[in-house]
């Protein structure tokens, strides 16, 4: 891989920008692969990639049967933060920030992580108890948090209505957390993992297992039988349609999941804004528009659009927190199929069938996972054991009971 | 936007309704071990395309009843009321009763 740098980019400017290489090779399925992964998501390229930089296992399929990024990776709204509230969460949440803190660097790609701060609210004041505490657990797990009152939060978005229908009572604050550039993520990882000799092979839809004596010994696809050692699952809402092929049931259902984004502005919102209880957050693109999104369908939903009454109480939400907003014209709005668990905290790990993994019930809040989700999935695949960080997201915890009801998971109430 | 025919007060818009999920398999045993209990309370089938769901018309008649719809159209194939058969699922549309969505 040539990699990008100041030098490279003027000399390409010199002569034109023309004869830029590919990114990323775009490989046709090959007979076997010692890890195949299913899904070219975040979470698939992140996993191929850790398999290859940090195990040396380069000989992987990723599989995807649409286009790279074409799912939820390209559906979110870029929010990357780790505000949680129980410690298995915070330590997997803080270490993905981590790394988002130095991913361009790592991928030499630029992912427009903008560190910008996001803002949770509340509107009453038993609502403002509840969020001091959720700040104080994120102190106590080492994460930084600030509690702001109503004069504070007017001065950090002075567009902000203070005196909504529902008022503004407070709220914290997490300043490391931000937005990124979700097609950067997907690219960058897509970039870095081809360079290591990872083949990613795109209109290639796994169409069943193939399973020997419960283990795994590799996928039916729409372009062949393909070989595997290991299998890994990271298909976000279609989690439960994959490990019905492999014979077994997950506790997801999934949903549809909406956002949209205005025309392009002037900059004006330069913090990421959620409140939980009226179902808004909202955030400015370095293009200038403005992205917002709010709670899923109640129902589940495979139709990757998102349903009219819900887009109603979202945009409603927005106006009456924004009410500069309310003459924007929306450009486009879409959805995404997300995996929600009981408990919504992820399942990561083995499955019923040996050696095939999964990476899954994301919910609402995969995107900002992607570095720590790859390199945890990756040590996973490779050592036949969880990592530290994730021994706790299996599979398993729903027979021993010993769930993690992450509320702070969504960022939004469900 | 869901049209959803509740069996006891007919045509209303999705906003009067609340989606209790899809039916559940039948409560095992006293005595089964922790893989059923776990299979029966946390586990899912989800489909890609026809379930069978409840729903509870909460700002109507507030009555449950059953719906069988697909989750990739959102169509709805069937409503049928608590104690009545599970309508067939085969045909493209096995109607009890008829949804505009």
């Amino acid at each position: 891989m040539r990699g990008y740098s100041f030098a490279s980019l003027l000399g390409r400017a010199l002569r034109g920008h023309r004869g830029w290489p590919p990114a990323w090779r775009s490989a046709d399925p090959g007979k076997a692969y010692d890890v195949v992964v299913v899904g070219a998501g975040g979470h698939g390229l992140a996993t191929a990639y850790y398999l290859a930089k940090n195990h040396g296992i380069t000989n992987v399929a990723v599989l995807e049967k649409g286009w790279l990024g074409g799912g939820n990776t390209g559906r979110n709204t870029q929010v990357t933060r780790s505000n949680y509230f129980w410690p298995q969460s915070a330590a997997f949440f803080e270490r993905s920030l981590k790394l988002y803190e130095g991913l361009s660097r790592e991928l030499n790609f630029n992912v427009m992580l903008s560190q910008r701060g996001i803002l949770t609210l509340a509107h009453s004041h038993h609502e403002m108890e509840a969020l001091r505490r959720w700040a104080n657990a994120i102190r106590i797990n080492g994460i930084d948090s600030e509690v702001l009152t109503p004069a504070e939060i007017g001065r950090l978005v002075p567009l902000i209505n203070l005196d909504a229908r529902f008022p503004v009572h407070g709220g914290f604050i997490q300043r490391r957390g931000g937005i990124s550039r979700h097609d950067a993520v997907a690219w960058g990882y897509a970039r870095a993992a081809s360079a290591l000799g990872v083949s990613i092979v795109q209109q290639c839809e796994v169409t069943d297992f193939n399973i020997d004596n419960r283990r795994v010994t590799g996928v039916s696809t729409t372009r062949g039988s393909i070989a595997a050692d290991k299998v890994c699952i990271c298909v976000a809402g279609h989690t439960s349609v994959l490990a019905a092929k492999a014979g077994f049931r997950v506790p997801v259902t999934s949903m549809a999941l909406q956002a949209m984004v205005s025309e392009p502005l002037k900059p004006c919102l330069d913090t990421v804004v959620i409140s939980p209880v009226i179902h808004m957050y909202v955030s400015q693109t370095d293009r200038g528009e403005i992205v917002v999104g709010g709670g899923a369908d109640a129902y589940n939903s495979y139709a990757q659009r998102g349903g009219i009454p819900l887009l109603e109480e979202n945009l409603a939400a927005l106006i009456e927190l924004f009410p500069a907003f309310s003459r924007l014209r929306l450009m486009r709005q879409w959805a995404g199929i997300v995996d929600i668990t009981p408990d919504t905290t992820p399942i990561m790990g083995h499955t019923p069938v040996r050696n095939l993994y999964v990476s899954g019930g994301w919910g609402t809040g995969g995107y900002k996972a992607i570095p720590a989700g790859g390199e945890t999935m990756a040590h996973t695949v490779a050592n036949d054991a969880p990592h530290p960080l994730i021994a706790e997201f299996g599979l398993d915890r729903f027979e021993s009971g010993a769930l993690i009801d992450e509320g702070a998971a969504s960022g939004v109430a469900h | 936007m869901l049209r959803i025919p509740c069996p006891f007060c007919g045509d209303r818009d999705e906003a009067e309704f609340r989606c209790g999920g899809e039916l559940p398999r039948e409560i095992p045993q006293p005595g089964v071990d922790d893989d059923a209990w776990s299979d029966y309370l946390f586990n899912r089938d989800n489909p890609k395309g026809l379930v069978h769901e409840r729903w509870c018309h909460s700002f109507g008649c507030n009555q449950w009843f059953n719906v069988v719809r697909d989750t990739v159209t959102h169509r709805i194939h069937a409503v049928y009321r608590p104690g009545e058969p599970r309508p067939a699922l085969d045909g493209p549309c096995a109607t009890a009763a008829k949804s505009g969505g």
